[in-house]
């Protein structure tokens, strides 16, 4: 049989939802299900004076108006260890608990009733009387703090580094300074988030758009203090996430809540405006680098700050330190993260949290310097080439960067780049090219799967995981029809519900890398199951015979000695009189992190096209080529990479919360006003994934993909922006006002 | 979100007595669904024009065109005789939204189209747009969407729409049936109103009244026009700036007649009758029209947020004049 693994196998699940079969968390038709509306604060700090809801409760269809004059008192028990996806420290939203307003947005009241149009207009005739206090809405970068220790444990370092970066800045003979901007971004996933509760008794169903059921269920149950058998969650299908579905956010809560005082299942979904508030986003941040460089463009000395956002009940920070800890050899290196706290709901993980935003700060600094040195950008990249992640002094487990660089510039055409800025026109137009690297750190996680063995030749393959849009369904669905030597259509992935076993969370790249060798893990184990049954048997094929002198192999068992035939699995199954055989597997973690470092690589090439007189930038196209170890759809593996200079091409040129500090309010709360990139700015795109195979981080191979593809972008962008224009615009987007200005 | 009654209505005098009784009309339905589902309006009944007709371009007898309110954006702008006779127009139409949106959006709505400002469309903030009296909170807020011209220390919110730009540029008027069933021609130059004291006010429209039709006079159907449009995106985005040009050049190849209008800069659009003077009569050569094009932003009231729509203006009206000129 021919590999599975590596080939480009369309969605499994495409048809369906492309046809309408795939049921998104807001479809679940129940009986009797009610509607639920949230009235949201309007001002940024202060307390609620008074709430009159008799208009509402009078409406027609109202079943109940909650506020925090009569909803239940909820125990929110900590979670001993937070997962990693939560703020670190303080305290999560504890919703309609008391009469405190901590931003602008917070839910003060909801409204259920018999029609989504009859709970909305009811929440609209809740009137609701402030008292405002002095609230903090300026983001001002001398207010920056370390983070909390709970972030420190959790990776969120306040500094790291090595050497003497003082000393080696002061001998260095090229300096460059400089301080870039990065505004607030939202994930605007096509899908809204939505929740559906259903209590049975005391049991509690909860269909939910999240990137991880098992720890929805799990913050859930701390919420209101039951336990977590008590609970299920379904999330079959989810229409886009980049990470704002990985916590559980306080509407979830107010759906339960809703769902127990009115007695019937009850759908809370977000609008388009209230994405803006009742989830998180990507933190406003301010760096600030200082590089040093012998004459040779090797570093000496390199120096990067920090600064983002944070909501003030809680605490969420980011690993922004990390790419500028190993991404380039330098012997001295100081780098520190800061928060400033403002009153704002709480940001959360966005693709490539704090990465894509300490890449941005690097790479556009690096450009800088390479113009300071009068070196070309990519020489300089090659110059600093860390052969070992110098911060954690281990090796990489692989590394293929070097050839990301010579294959992406050869396919971009790299060489033909005048390396003086505005050297190159067509008309009155300008172009550019830029570049920068791509980073992300790969992780693992643990996690199960089962596999059942069916009497009609199916393999039925099961893990709590989720498919955000990535392609779990498929590259799942390929890896257990390799492992266990079925075709891809004999192969069924189900995952997104509680009952399954238990999945890590599905972000920060890491599903491939850890679940994928659990499904691994579990077709071995159905194998080997199946073989002991038909070992132990009176008759058949394998009767007796030891236990090693039985295989796998080609859809089947046969004997290791490769003598008499293959019997397929199901036939072995209908000879024992069995309707199926199930088995399950989980993998974890092992020693491979105290041996290695191990990261995602790219190299990110693009041109642009500046139109001076109206500050148009618009991009004709981009090449980047990965090392992101084994790929196992390139065709599923390709759209992430797409997508990711897509979002990354919206970071550069097109995305930003605007931001009213008297409100305390993101003011271009929908999608026309808040732009991301529409077909047409988006030209030729070329994803090439370089050969990698990193058994030393899994046995898989893979490194996990989604968030490297994000990195790396708008820098590029940038820096041929520079190389259009001779302008070095420090601040995104890149719009007219910035080019005009 | 309000609730409302739906009622169709099959001919122009039933719809005027309904809104006379607190209708509000739909069409396309492209902006009307997100005000009532922001609660920017509350109607107590939506009255649906889609079955009066009034769609379709027709050449009249003296050549002027005649465009039904109810044609579809789409339609217009891949009409062969608006793309022929009148660029502007047709280039308009296409840099309007997007395909889906403009299958869906009339050109009667489209004049009606009203602001994008983040703070009329947020109903937790003043804006004296929607709440008379409450205060402009864009003056000293967000404001790099909002206008440069034509704005009051009450308002500074722009009109959106791409294609009154264009009609401006081509001195169109636009039909409008009055409540009592008398109709009138109003010149879409003066069918929008200056915020003022009154920005709750933004056309001459009375209650009752309904948009038949937009002509474009036949004197104008033989100038050539061409429009260009300045945005954040290259599809699906408002206009930063827009510059509509029509002209006609006489047999020395000096400007004869000339029109230019722009967009997306002020709380109307805006004709620009110093750009004009200072080209008409003149043979366009490309130091003329960028000097020309400098009086474009005459007048402006810049704010730190829209500071740049002042030479973003001048840029686009002279690129607009060049590339008309074939001087681009």
């Amino acid at each position: 049989m021919n590999a599975i693994i590596g080939q480009p196998v369309s969605r499994v699940d495409g048809p369906a939802k492309v046809t309408g079969h795939a049921t998104y968390a807001a479809e679940f038709s129940l009986p009797d299900l009610a509607y639920a509306a949230m009235v949201l604060a309007t001002i940024p700090r202060g307390h609620v004076r008074s709430i009159d809801r008799a208009a509402a409760e009078a409406a027609p269809g109202v079943l109940a108006v909650m506020t925090h004059e009569d909803a239940p008192r909820l125990p929110y028990k900590q979670i001993a260890q937070r997962p990693q996806v939560d703020a670190q420290s303080g305290e999560q939203l504890h919703v309609l608990q008391d009469d405190q307003v901590r931003f602008n947005g917070e839910p003060v009241a909801v409204v259920v009733a018999e029609t989504l149009e009859q709970a909305v207009h009811a929440a609209e005739l809740v009137r609701v009387e402030y008292a405002r206090s002095p609230a903090v809405t300026i983001f001002d970068a001398k207010q920056g703090r370390p983070p909390g220790e709970g972030n420190a444990k959790a990776g969120r370092v306040p500094e790291l580094g090595r050497g003497d970066v003082e000393g080696a800045m002061a001998e260095a003979p090229v300096r460059v300074e400089a301080r870039y901007v990065h505004p607030r971004e939202h994930h605007n996933a096509i899908e809204p988030h939505v929740t559906i509760a259903h209590w049975e008794g005391e049991s509690l169903t909860l269909y939910d758009k999240t990137q991880w059921v098992d720890n929805d269920r799990k913050e859930i149950a701390h919420v209101f203090g039951m336990e977590e058998e008590r609970i299920r969650v379904v999330s079959p299908f989810v229409g886009g996430a980049f990470g704002s579905a990985l916590r559980t956010w306080p509407h979830v809560t107010l759906a339960v809540m809703a769902a127990k005082r009115v007695g019937r299942p009850v759908r809370l979904e977000l609008t388009r405006r209230q994405l803006y508030m009742a989830v998180g986003f990507r933190p406003h941040s301010e760096q600030h680098l200082r590089l040093g460089a012998d004459k040779d463009g090797r570093l000496v000395a390199l120096e990067h700050d920090v600064v983002q956002q944070v909501g003030r009940y809680e605490e969420y920070a980011e690993t922004a330190l990390s790419p500028t800890s190993h991404l380039y050899q330098c012997d001295n290196l100081r780098a520190r993260y800061r928060l400033v706290e403002m009153d704002t709901n709480s940001p959360c993980p966005m693709r490539a949290p704090g990465v894509v935003t300490g890449v941005l700060g690097l790479e556009m600094a690096m450009d800088e310097l390479a113009v300071d040195l009068g070196m070309d950008p990519l020489e300089l990249r090659l110059r600093n080439y860390a052969e070992q992640d110098q911060q954690k002094g281990l090796p990489w487990s692989s590394k293929e960067l070097r050839a990301c660089y010579e294959t992406a510039a050869e396919r971009f055409g790299w060489a033909r780049r005048k390396p003086e800025p505005r050297s190159m026109r067509e008309g009155g137009t300008l172009i550019g090219y830029g570049m920068a690297t791509a980073i992300y750190h790969s992780d693992r996680s643990g996690g199960s799967a089962s596999v059942a063995l069916t009497g009609n030749g199916m393999a039925v393959v099961r893990s709590a995981s989720s498919d955000m849009g990535p392609g779990t369904y498929t590259s799942m669905t390929q890896v257990a029809a390799e492992t266990l030597g079925l075709p891809v259509d004999h192969v069924r992935f189900e995952l997104g519900d509680t009952n399954l076993p238990y999945a890590p969370v599905h972000g920060g790249s890491i599903t491939m890398a850890s679940l994928g060798n659990a499904v691994v893990a579990a077709c071995q184990a159905v194998q080997t199951k199946l073989a002991g049954l038909a070992q132990a048997a009176q008759q058949g094929p394998f009767a007796g015979l030891a236990e090693n002198a039985v295989v796998a192999r080609d859809g089947g068992l046969g004997r290791a000695d490769g003598s008499g035939p293959v019997v397929p699995y199901a036939e072995l199954l209908r000879q024992h009189n069995l309707g199926w055989v199930e088995a399950e597997g989980s993998a974890q973690p092992g020693e491979e992190t105290k041996k290695y470092s191990s990261a995602a690589f790219g190299a990110i090439f693009v041109e642009v096209r500046v139109d001076e007189a109206l500050g148009t930038v618009r991009v004709p196209r981009m090449v980047g080529a990965y090392d992101v170890g084994r790929v196992i759809n390139p065709k599923t593996a390709r759209s992430q990479c797409i997508g990711g200079m897509v979002g990354g091409l919206g970071m550069a040129l097109e995305e930003r919360a605007e931001w009213d500090a008297r409100f305390g309010k993101v003011m271009n709360a929908n999608l026309a006003e808040y732009l991301v990139p529409v077909n047409a700015d988006v030209a030729e795109l070329e994803a090439i994934f370089v050969p990698n195979d990193d058994r030393n981080f899994n046995p898989l191979g893979v490194k996990g993909l989604a968030e490297v593809a994000i990195c790396g972008v708008a820098p590029a962008i940038a820096n041929a922006v520079w190389h259009a224009t001779g302008r070095r615009i420090r601040e995104l987007p890149i719009t007219p006002e910035r080019l005009l200005g | 979100m309000h609730p409302f009654t739906y009622a169709p209505v099959a001919d122009a005098a039933g719809a005027a007595a309904r809104a006379l009784a607190g209708a509000q009309f739909i069409a396309g339905g492209t902006d009307m669904l997100q005000l009532l589902q922001e609660n920017l309006v509350q109607p107590q009944e939506l009255a649906d024009l889609n079955g009066l007709g009034l769609a379709g371009i027709t050449e009249e007898q003296d050549g002027a065109l005649r465009l039904g309110a109810l044609t579809r954006l789409q339609k217009a702008a891949d009409d062969p005789l608006l793309r022929e006779r009148c660029a502007v127009a047709a280039e308009a139409l296409a840099a309007s939204a997007s395909p889906m949106v403009r299958h869906m959006a009339t050109l009667g709505g489209n004049l009606l189209q009203r602001t994008r400002c983040l703070y009329f469309r947020d109903v937790s903030t003043p804006c004296n747009k929607r709440q008379p009296g409450s205060g402009c909170s864009a003056l000293e807020g967000e404001n790099r969407h909002n206008a440069i011209l034509g704005g009051s220390e009450h308002c500074i919110a722009v009109q959106p729409s791409d294609l009154p730009v264009a009609l401006v540029a081509l001195d169109a008027e636009v039909l409008i049936q009055g409540a009592g069933g008398a109709e009138r021609w109003v010149p879409v130059e003066g069918f929008h109103r200056l915020p003022g004291d009154t920005p709750e006010i933004e056309t001459v429209m009375q209650p009752g009244d309904i948009i038949l039709a937009i002509r474009i006079p036949a004197h104008a159907t033989r100038w050539r026009s061409h429009y260009v449009k300045a945005r954040d995106r290259a599809s699906f985005a408002w206009a930063l700036c827009s510059a509509a040009v029509a002209l006609r050049l006489d047999e020395e190849g000096r400007v004869a007649e000339l029109r230019v209008a722009a967009g997306g800069v002020a709380t109307k659009p805006w004709r620009l009758m110093r750009v004009e003077q200072e080209l008409l009569g003149h043979r366009l050569d490309r130091d003329r029209v960028r000097l020309a094009a400098v009086w474009a932003s005459e007048g402006a009231v810049t704010r730190p947020g829209n500071a740049y729509k002042a030479p973003l203006l001048q840029h686009t009206v002279e690129r607009a004049i060049l590339e008309l000129g074939g001087l681009a």
